[in-house]
């Protein structure tokens, strides 16, 4: 049982990391890679890293995204270009 | 058939990390590229803390005093990811001040662009 | 006769006339070699229309990588095995005497605050580096700026001006207080239970860059100016580094003169631990925030 749900975050964790390869919207990659770290803080709790755990949480949707937002504001991006 | 289906979050890391590598290289966008850069950081730390991991281990907070190695999961790459991840978010808030005077200067994210405008403003 | 014109050459040689001649046709008729120019390999790619050469070799190469790798994995020890190479005296060492040398209950904590220590230090420089380096990069200059900066500074203050937030600010008003409290309680219980320096500050500087989004630059600078950034983080560094070189210059492994480590469990046990995580909680959260302050206003 443990070991199902461990493989299917595995693959929500690849297609995750796949979807912001692909995607051309810079503000859907942003969103995509906030889930990709969400995926990763629950896959440290599942490897017995509750310490990780929190720091990640805290990073990938906090910190790490709020930085990525602002420059998408200062580049006049926040809406989305078609450009790749 | 060896471990290759035993160790699936080393196969899973590994492909993470060809994924981000990818990113790092196809990007035209600077943007694209960076969000590549820490999709290989946190592909290193899932192949680090899976190396720490043992069966029936809970994690390195000391219960009713039991000091037994083999109760407890490996503390040592916890230690290590722990630092990292931090440093990964410093190096990202750098680039993206890097980005940011980029886009001041020259007008665009795209690499090809920009390298044509250096060039131009060269001669 | 040649042998006279072979003598007289001689002669001009040693008296040094042809040289110089010699010389200074060699300067003029010289061809300047080309500098070459790495990025006209992009002009090139352009010309020639190499676009699809150049993918097909990256994921070419990116997917022999990966098979290599996947190959490696292949012959790797099994995962979660107790008697894995990774399971080694190293970590069998601390965790059987951790407690008993560190005094700190999370065993995470106490390896990267007690016998990693140095490292640890040269982390939080890293961070205070980088925000320097933001800094730099970021931090406007009121005298020193063009016109099209200025128009969109100025936008963006009437913009903000106008701009209503009440959800926003009701919210920030009641939830600040006890994110920081959270923050503060994962970074004073950091050995005793999992969290510690890093993750707590990460979530109070969460909480002071709510508050700021919230209320704006003008009410965050009656609170923290430049110089309380630049004092907490400094002080904290100098604290650390005052904490942990005076326990290594009384006896790199606590010989001598020893912290008392009190009861295991205790707030107020693990020698050295807690002031060392208050420092990089403090350090990081300042990081943070002087992070987000840069990137909106251009000043902290």
């Amino acid at each position: 049982m443990r070991e199902t749900i461990q493989v299917i975050l595995i693959v929500f964790l690849i297609l995750s990391a796949i979807g912001v390869s692909v995607t051309k919207n810079l503000f859907m990659a942003v969103i995509v890679f906030m889930g990709y770290s969400s995926i990763m803080a629950v896959i440290w709790l599942l490897l017995e890293a509750p310490d990780l755990s929190i720091t990640q949480a805290a990073v990938g949707v906090g910190v790490d995204s709020i930085l990525f937002f602002l420059t998408l504001k200062k580049i006049h991006q926040i809406k989305g270009t078609e450009e790749g | 058939m060896g471990n290759l289906g035993v160790n699936f979050y080393e196969s899973a890391s590994v492909i993470l990390f060809g994924i981000g590598f990818m990113n790092l290289l196809l990007q035209k966008n600077l943007i694209k590229k960076f969000i590549g850069l820490n999709i290989m950081d946190t592909a290193v730390f899932l192949f680090l803390a899976a190396k720490g991991f043992v069966f029936g281990g809970s994690a390195p907070i000391i219960v009713d005093g039991i000091t037994d190695a083999s109760y407890y999961v490996n503390p040592v790459p916890a230690g290590l990811v722990l630092t990292g991840i931090v440093v990964a978010v410093s190096v990202t808030a750098f680039s993206l001040a890097l980005v940011q005077r980029l886009y001041q200067h020259y007008g665009s994210l795209n690499m090809d662009v920009i390298m044509r405008k250096m060039k131009e403003e060269e001669h | 006769m040649e042998w006279r014109m072979w003598l007289q050459k001689i002669k001009d040689w040693v008296d040094g006339y042809t040289v110089m001649i010699d010389a200074d046709m060699y300067i003029a008729n010289r061809k300047r070699r080309e500098k070459w120019d790495w990025r006209s390999i992009i002009d090139f790619i352009y010309e020639k229309d190499l676009h699809k050469l150049h993918n097909t070799l990256c994921v070419m190469c990116c997917v022999a990588f990966i098979g290599v790798m996947l190959l490696v994995v292949n012959d790797l020890p099994q995962y979660g095995n107790v008697n894995n190479p990774a399971n080694n005296e190293v970590s069998v060492r601390y965790v059987e005497e951790g407690l008993e040398e560190t005094g700190a209950v999370n065993l995470v904590t106490g390896m990267i605050l007690d016998y990693r220590a140095f490292d640890t230090f040269a982390e939080a420089n890293v961070l205070f580096l980088s925000v320097m380096g933001v800094l730099f990069l970021l931090k406007t200059d009121k005298k020193n700026d063009d016109k099209q900066q200025q128009m969109v500074r100025k936008k963006d203050a009437e913009m903000e001006a106008i701009e209503q937030k009440p959800i926003r600010q009701i919210g920030a008003k009641y939830l600040t207080p006890f994110i920081l409290l959270y923050g503060i309680y994962i970074v004073i219980n950091g050995h005793i239970s999992p969290g510690g320096g890093f993750a707590g500050g990460v979530i109070m500087g969460g909480g002071m860059i709510f508050y700021a989004t919230a209320f704006g630059k003008e009410k965050m600078e009656q609170i923290f100016t430049f110089r309380s950034f630049a004092n907490i983080s400094v002080g904290s560094l100098l604290t650390y580094f005052v904490c942990k070189s005076y326990s290594f210059f009384t006896g790199a492994n606590h010989v001598g003169w020893e912290v008392p480590k009190g009861v295991a469990g205790n707030i107020l046990s693990a020698g050295l631990i807690l002031p060392l995580n208050i420092c990089v909680g403090l350090v990081v959260a300042c990081t943070m925030y002087g992070f987000y302050a840069l990137y909106t206003k251009g000043d902290i």
